[in-house]
């Protein structure tokens, strides 16, 4: 039977076509394949299934053994965020002819060039910096990125990094950078959750390439020295890579106004559902200065004149200093990173627009004192735990209750609680990270209130 | 030229452009009046040198026009959905299935938290769990990770691999050199570096791939394994990859084989019969998930049994019927990326390989080798063209040939008629990787889900390039006509004085100049 994915399958079009190649068969195609490499037999792999709606059930089936956060009450963040996502966000990134482009160039593919290029154009006003890339494939891995050019532009080998780290964030700079990289934790203050800047001062030196800073930091606290860190990290000649959630920049201090050379986070917050990490996407912002634009390898799209007057043409800035050309001499790793999320970025911030970047951040401020005071009066709980303020997220440490135990008993009562801090944060004891975003409603915060008291009770 | 096609051209303002003060698009869900009284200055408690001053210069424009600006604007994207796309060879632009998009938009795909426990997620555990076997079955290596977002990122993974599987020897100081070949992917070298390699190079022999004396001359005490494709960019395969394999073994390192693109090989031939230790597949290229414009993707990187302990933390366990992520990894190198990589392409993936089982996939490969063989024979038509090595390489996947003999006839060369693809509804065909030793470099790919009407249009269409440039070059260089966009300045991408990569670049410098 013919399988619907595959055309040619009818013999006489194969025959026809083996005809004009001059050969019997298939096999004879493989020939360059010597015998002793190819595998015999058939692959051990479940029958397929071509009937379309036997698939799906078996694979919605499978599925459905998940429960959505959208079927409970979900306080989880921690790098990823239930957000409201625009209709028009979901309309536009499910458009066939963006979802199934890729390398097209400039003349097959105007529109996603200039969408992309759209993107850069209106993030590099909400973060104030003059460059904006394609985005990397996360927060972490764009930070990471940032670090590495850090060290390439200045020839140093030593970066500091706030010990406010999510755990995944940490990992991915132990991989990225500690074969020859020492990457230093610089403490925070254990009342504040703010970065602690005597111990920046003590740590930095004429060896450090960069200094990483960010808001909010781990613990949900807003970093709100991060002007001075980059002042501290220039003073000695190092770099500043800020980051920050695009969430928040409609009411907070921009990376571009606190002085960055490189400013970071995740796209994810605007317009990409969670997909189980998967609409993570981590925005890169720099100078417009050659050399670093040299020491990244992501793409960058620039505007340009075409030869019909007064039309915009779109093409690859640079394309020479990625790794395509390059290779193995000098470039970071490059390639296909989620060029897709950039696009849902750049519409949910043209619906949002200046007032709704600022409505969303002071309703992300609001929602939070709300429901870290509301959690902090019930007994044996304290919240939040630092006094830093919060952008969206905060810390919650239980006096007597193992965190576990009562997400167990909230999990049955149909409410996620907040990350388990004990692997990320050991020191920090019984203490969970909790996100508050407009998706919840002064009733669902009530209700989560009420069920806490219970479970605590 | 085709008298059909004329490609959406919308001219359309740029996003900044559009709508006028006072507009807007959405309105987020303001918090309740309880809430607001709670917290009157929602910004009471950020410093005031820490709040924002000037409102961001976003656009200020309604829904409507907003929607109709980005629907234009895909409209004057040649995706696969809408055009033949096997111009992007080495991409392996193939159909992806629209159930599978319905799939990842379930709620329980599109809705999950990564950090959600694990009893609310083994559906997803599951299809992590399943895809995986998947892949071992089809590599013949033993496990898998997900994490890696990108083929470049798997093959980064898998340096990071050798490089840790070294370091437990004691000889990470001491090997620290990758072998790659000049016709490898731009990342085989890449990854490697970035995980702090130096790379050395195999230039073609005479066959199109490497001769073994190159390789054994690259050997030594400080070789820490190879990264290499087979078949290379050029569609050729290296019949001595057992042996290359076995003499890079032999000096103590370890072989990675770049499988971004296995569609022609799929149950043909398998990375542990030709001696591999690691592999990756890219399941936004040969297993069918949409490229997404340039991401998000996934490349899955796999190991024999022997280097497991170094993947990166997560991976998934089958313990009983219940499924969970291990994150007890002392050796493992760190994370690649965040959480546990983009489920939503498993899903995807997942969803293709099941529906075509084990006959399936191997009709995935049979008709792909059928196809790119086909368009080869079809090319033979256009003039100017030729095969680079010997003709009697028949090309597997994607193959790279040569308009140099077009170009000193006519002066217009590859890029050229690729720009011109654009006018018949095709997308440009790519070129090559650097460095171009092939000239005026084509390397197409026709996947399995292209007919041969497709084929045949597509080389009909080259053909008629062709001859148009040898009837009148210039009709062709200043080509393409009846696309989104005309032939652009190129020179002022690469200038730092004239580039424009945002308006507020252009706004600086229409301030140096008194713009």
């Amino acid at each position: 039977m013919p399988h619907p994915y595959i055309p040619n399958s009818a013999p006489e079009v194969r025959r026809e076509m083996l005809d004009a190649i001059g050969v019997d068969s298939v096999e004879d195609l493989y020939r360059p394949i010597p015998s002793e490499l190819r595998f015999q037999g058939r692959l051990p792999l479940e029958e397929g299934i071509p009937e379309e709606g036997r698939l799906r059930r078996h694979v919605e089936g499978i599925l459905r053994r998940n429960t959505a956060t959208t079927d409970v009450l979900s306080f989880l963040g921690a790098g990823c965020y239930q957000h409201e996502v625009p209709a028009v966000c979901d309309e536009i990134n499910r458009r066939g002819e963006f979802v199934t482009s890729y390398a097209g160039d400039v003349y097959g593919d105007h529109g996603r060039l200039q969408a992309l290029w759209e993107f850069q154009d209106v993030f590099a006003e909400l973060i104030e910096m003059d460059v904006v890339t394609t985005p990397n494939y996360d927060w972490s891995t764009a930070a990471a990125m940032c670090l590495r050019s850090s060290v390439m532009l200045t020839g140093r080998k030593r970066v500091l990094v706030p010990a406010a780290l999510l755990l995944d964030r940490r990992l991915v700079f132990q991989d990225y950078l500690a074969h020859d990289v020492q990457v230093d934790e610089i403490p925070f203050d254990e009342a504040t959750g703010l970065l602690d800047l005597a111990a920046l001062r003590s740590a930095i030196g004429d060896d450090v390439a960069a200094v990483y800073v960010e808001y909010p930091n781990a613990l949900g606290v807003i970093e709100h020295q991060a002007a001075e860190a980059v002042e501290i990290a220039h003073e000695h000649g190092a770099m500043a890579v800020v980051g920050a959630d695009p969430s928040g920049l409609g009411v907070l201090a921009s990376p571009g106004s606190l002085g960055a050379d490189f400013a970071v986070g995740d796209l994810q917050p605007l317009g990409m559902h969670m997909s189980y990490g998967g609409g993570l996407s981590g925005y890169i912002g720099c100078r417009n200065d050659p050399e670093v634009i040299e020491s990244l390898p992501v793409f960058i799209f620039a505007k340009t004149d075409t030869l019909a007057p007064g039309q915009h043409g779109f093409g690859y800035l640079n394309f020479d200093r990625t790794h395509y050309v390059k290779r193995g001499e000098g470039s970071q790793n490059g390639g296909t990173t989620t060029a897709l999320w950039a696009i849902t970025a750049a519409a949910y911030l043209g619906l949002h627009g200046p007032e709704g970047m600022r409505e969303l951040g002071e309703g992300l401020l609001q929602r939070t004192r709300y429901a870290a005071d509301r959690i902090g009066a019930l007994p044996g709980v304290t919240a939040p735990r630092f006094t830093g303020a919060s952008l969206k997220e905060f810390v919650v440490t239980y006096d007597a209750h193992d965190v576990a135990t009562v997400d167990a008993a909230l999990r049955e009562r149909g409410i996620f609680g907040g990350k388990d801090l004990s692997v990320d944060f050991p020191s920090l004891g019984r203490s969970s990270l909790w996100a508050v975003t407009e998706v919840h409603t002064k009733d669902d915060i009530d209700r989560l209130v009420a069920t806490l008291g219970e479970v605590l009770a | 030229m085709s008298p059909q096609f004329q490609q959406a051209r919308w001219s359309e303002p740029l996003l900044s452009e559009l709508g006028t003060p006072g507009e807007r698009g959405y309105v987020p869900t303001a918090p309740e009046a309880e809430i607001a009284a709670h917290a009157p200055d929602p910004l009471a408690a950020i410093p005031p040198a820490f709040r924002r001053s000037t409102p961001p210069r976003l656009p200020q424009v309604a829904q409507p026009q907003l929607l109709r600006h980005f629907y234009r604007l895909s409209q004057e994207t040649l995706g696969n959905d809408v055009a033949v796309d096997f111009g992007l060879g080495t991409c392996t632009m193939k159909y992806s299935p629209k159930v599978n998009e319905h799939l990842v938009r379930m709620p329980e795909v599109q809705d999950l938290h990564p950090a959600q426990h694990e009893d609310t997620v083994q559906g997803i555990l599951e299809v992590l769990w399943r895809l995986e076997q998947m892949l071992c079955a089809i590599s013949g290596l033993d496990r898998f990770t997900l994490q890696p977002p990108s083929g470049s990122a798997a093959v980064y993974t898998n340096a990071s691999i050798v490089r840790a599987y070294h370091a437990s020897r004691g000889e990470g100081e001491q090997r620290d050199e990758i072998i790659s070949s000049v016709f490898s992917h731009p990342c085989d070298q890449s990854g490697p570096w970035s995980a702090g390699f130096k790379v050395v190079e195999l230039y073609p022999g005479p066959n199109g791939y490497p001769e073994l004396d190159a390789l054994k001359a690259a050997l030594s005490n400080r070789t820490a394994g190879i990264v290499i494709t087979n078949p290379e960019d050029t569609g050729i395969y290296n019949p001595h990859i057992a042996e290359f394999t076995r003499l890079v073994h032999e000096a103590g390192g370890l072989c990675v084989y770049d499988q971004a693109n296995a569609n022609g090989i799929l149950g043909i031939a398998r990375a542990r019969e030709a001696g591999f230790d690691l592999c990756h597949f890219n399941m936004h290229k040969t297993f069918s998930s949409p490229h997404n414009g340039m991401g998000p993707a996934m490349g899955a990187s796999g190991v024999k049994e022997e280097l497991a302990r170094f993947l990166p933390a997560p991976v998934v366990e089958k313990r009983g019927d219940r499924f969970e992520l291990d994150w007890n990894r002392p050796e493992s190198i760190g994370k690649i990326r965040s959480f546990v990589g983009n489920a939503q392409i498993a899903v995807r993936s997942y969803a293709w390989i099941l529906a075509l089982g084990p006959d399936g996939i191997r009709e995935v490969a049979e008709t792909a080798v059928l196809n790119a063989n086909y368009l080869a024979t079809r090319l033979r038509e256009v003039p100017g063209m030729s095969q680079p090595f010997p003709t009697s390489n028949t090309p597997i996947e994607q193959f790279r040939w040569s308009l140099e003999a077009l170009r000193e006839e006519t002066g217009v060369g590859s890029a050229d008629i690729s720009r011109n693809l654009a006018d018949y509804g095709f997308q440009p065909v790519f070129g090559s990787h650097h460095p171009f030793i092939v000239p005026e470099p084509l390397t197409p790919e026709a996947s399995e889900s292209f007919s041969k009407e497709d084929i045949d249009a597509w080389a009909d269409a080259m053909i008629d390039i062709a001859k148009r440039a040898q009837a009148d070059a210039d009709d062709v260089l200043e080509g393409p006509y009846r696309n989104a966009c005309r032939r652009i300045d190129a020179a002022a991408l690469d200038d730092p004085e004239r580039w424009v990569p945002t308006s507020r670049v252009e706004r600086a410098k229409g301030a140096v100049t008194g713009d």
